[in-house]
């Protein structure tokens, strides 16, 4: 299964597996990592599973589509910068094993 | 006594209990948590039951909170289709459906809401269904399909929720409401009216101002809801969707403060220091609006959750959230931040007509209390960040779609 790691805001890094077609955020949610609160489940309605995706993973990872419900979603999440993702909206796939993503200070 | 002695008790595995015990743990809590639930299954998202897991787009997997081997990894000893019948306050104890009496150190109320039940004749037939549990949605599932006939009682967010899933499956849906209008406890009129010519446009019947006199069947099984104006609703399956109450009574029992829910501090404290109470069954401060109220909704499910496992740990209170609801019906996304007391004023951002709008309810001074907003995820972010900081807005700015929500809201 492909492995994803989690680096929390204060440095400490947790690495996870998940299946493919499972969603970023079910990886932390289901290892129950802190930092990703995830409050709809996966709706894309709450901007509350924001992380940053580490540079060399972002042309892989991608960014949200103009206009899509999480490129709206997400400049009002906390502390948004230019490799912000929504992670209920990246799914898992055999090319992202490795993945490393950083946590914001706080969800809300 | 030692923090890994520590023993936690959650008497409810829903949203609200399961994520409790998730969050002790993510806070490095290491005494034993016990959590219990009277569902055979570990808690999972509600939320999905009326809308992606009716229509059948949902597996019983993603319907799950966590895997079920969490709870084991997790170190969470989970009691399943286990009931709690009481608390002994004095000896810091509960005890159990199945006779067991379990102690613990804090307990954390976490009880739920069941649906309100009609007292008229026929609501005992077959056929005659509420949604609160994966079990409840399977049986409105099974009902459901093309050609199938579909009476809803209460037109609330559940139930229109449902009706627009009945509709998805080719089944016929009625709403039936007691109000003037659907989601008259919940929304304003503006919103009422655009949820009642959108459904109608989809085929849904919306009957207003209908009381129901009964629910009338043929051997044992509903074919139809009497109306007190003597007309009949024929049916396969009514779905009774009129609001829920607070499962409170163990907590009454134990002498506990409660009032339509159980009294809860901005720690999720009861008046008992070691008893907490959290979600669905909780009657809850809303210090942004100077209140109390009960919430029906997972983000307070979980922000009590936080508050409780917090407070538990010893940890410092997170801030206040401000309440937040969300619906989807169709290719509708609804979402509502904060609540509009006090508002005198509603004011319309964006085009009704076209289905991405929001509706701004505000105060005399201009404060923002609650913003409305369907397909319209700016403004609701937006508006939660501007009630949250307790900003004033004119009617004016707020009409003109050249500001910004950014703007607004910075």
């Amino acid at each position: 299964m492909p492995k994803i790691t989690f680096i929390e805001h204060n440095g400490t890094p947790h690495t996870v597996e998940i299946g493919v077609g499972k969603s970023v955020m079910e990886a932390a949610v289901h290892n129950n990592i802190r930092g990703i609160d995830a409050d709809c489940g996966g709706e894309c309605a709450c901007a509350t599973c924001h992380v940053y995706i580490e540079p060399e993973w972002l042309a892989k990872v991608g960014l949200p589509a103009a206009g899509s419900q999480e490129a709206s979603m997400l400049s009002f999440a906390a502390v948004t910068q230019p490799d912000s993702r929504l992670s209920c909206q990246i799914v898992v796939t055999a090319e992202l094993d490795g993945l490393v993503v950083r946590m914001p200070e706080g969800q809300h | 006594m030692s923090e890994t002695q520590t023993r936690v008790v959650i008497a409810g595995a829903g949203h609200a209990g399961g994520s409790a015990a998730a969050m002790l743990r993510q806070l490095g809590f290491e005494g034993s948590i016990t959590l219990i639930g009277e569902e055979p299954i570990p808690p999972y998202e509600r939320p999905p039951l009326s809308k992606a897991w009716l229509k059948g787009e949902a597996s019983a997997e993603s319907l799950a909170l966590r895997p079920a081997e969490f709870y084991a990894t997790a170190n969470i000893d989970i009691r399943l289709s286990t009931s709690v019948t009481g608390i002994d306050r004095a000896a810091k104890t509960v005890s159990l459906g199945t006779g067991e009496t379990v102690p613990y150190d804090f307990l954390i109320l976490a009880l739920g809401a069941r649906a309100r039940r009609l007292d008229i004749p026929g609501i005992g037939l077959r056929g005659v269904l509420e949604l609160r549990t994966a079990a409840d949605a399977d049986q409105l599932k099974a009902a459901l399909g093309p050609g199938k006939r579909l009476a809803v009682v209460g037109g609330g967010y559940i139930g229109l929720e449902a009706a627009a899933s009945a509709r998805g499956l080719g089944a016929e849906a009625t709403i039936i409401e007691r109000e003037t209008r659907v989601l008259a406890r919940v929304a304003c009129q503006q919103l009422s009216d655009f949820f009642e010519a959108y459904h109608r446009g989809q085929g849904v019947t919306i009957e207003v101002s209908a009381g129901v006199a009964a629910l009338e069947g043929t051997d044992g099984q509903v074919t139809g809801v009497r109306l007190t104006d003597g007309r009949l609703i024929p049916c396969d399956a009514a779905l009774i969707g009129v609001g829920a109450v607070s499962n409170d009574e163990i907590a009454r029992a134990a002498g506990l403060a409660c009032d339509g829910g159980i009294v809860v501090d901005l720690s999720a404290r009861t008046d008992d220091p070691s008893i907490f109470a959290i979600g669905d069954c909780t009657k809850r401060p809303l210090p942004l609006y100077d209140r109390t109220m009960r919430l029906e909704s997972v983000p307070n499910a979980l922000e009590q959750a936080k508050q409780a496992a917090a407070a538990i740990y010893g940890r410092p209170q997170p801030a206040p959230e401000v309440p937040w609801f969300w619906s989807d019906q169709y290719d509708i996304r609804l979402q509502i931040a904060g609540i509009p007391f006090d508002a005198t004023q509603i004011v319309v951002r964006g085009d009704i007509a076209a289905g991405k709008f929001a509706l701004f309810h505000l105060a005399e001074d201009g404060l923002v209390r609650a913003v409305e907003a369907v397909n319209a995820s700016q403004e609701f972010l937006g508006g939660r960040r501007i009630i949250q900081r307790g900003k004033r807005l004119t009617p004016e700015r707020i009409r003109d779609m050249a500001v910004t929500m950014q703007e607004l809201a910075s």
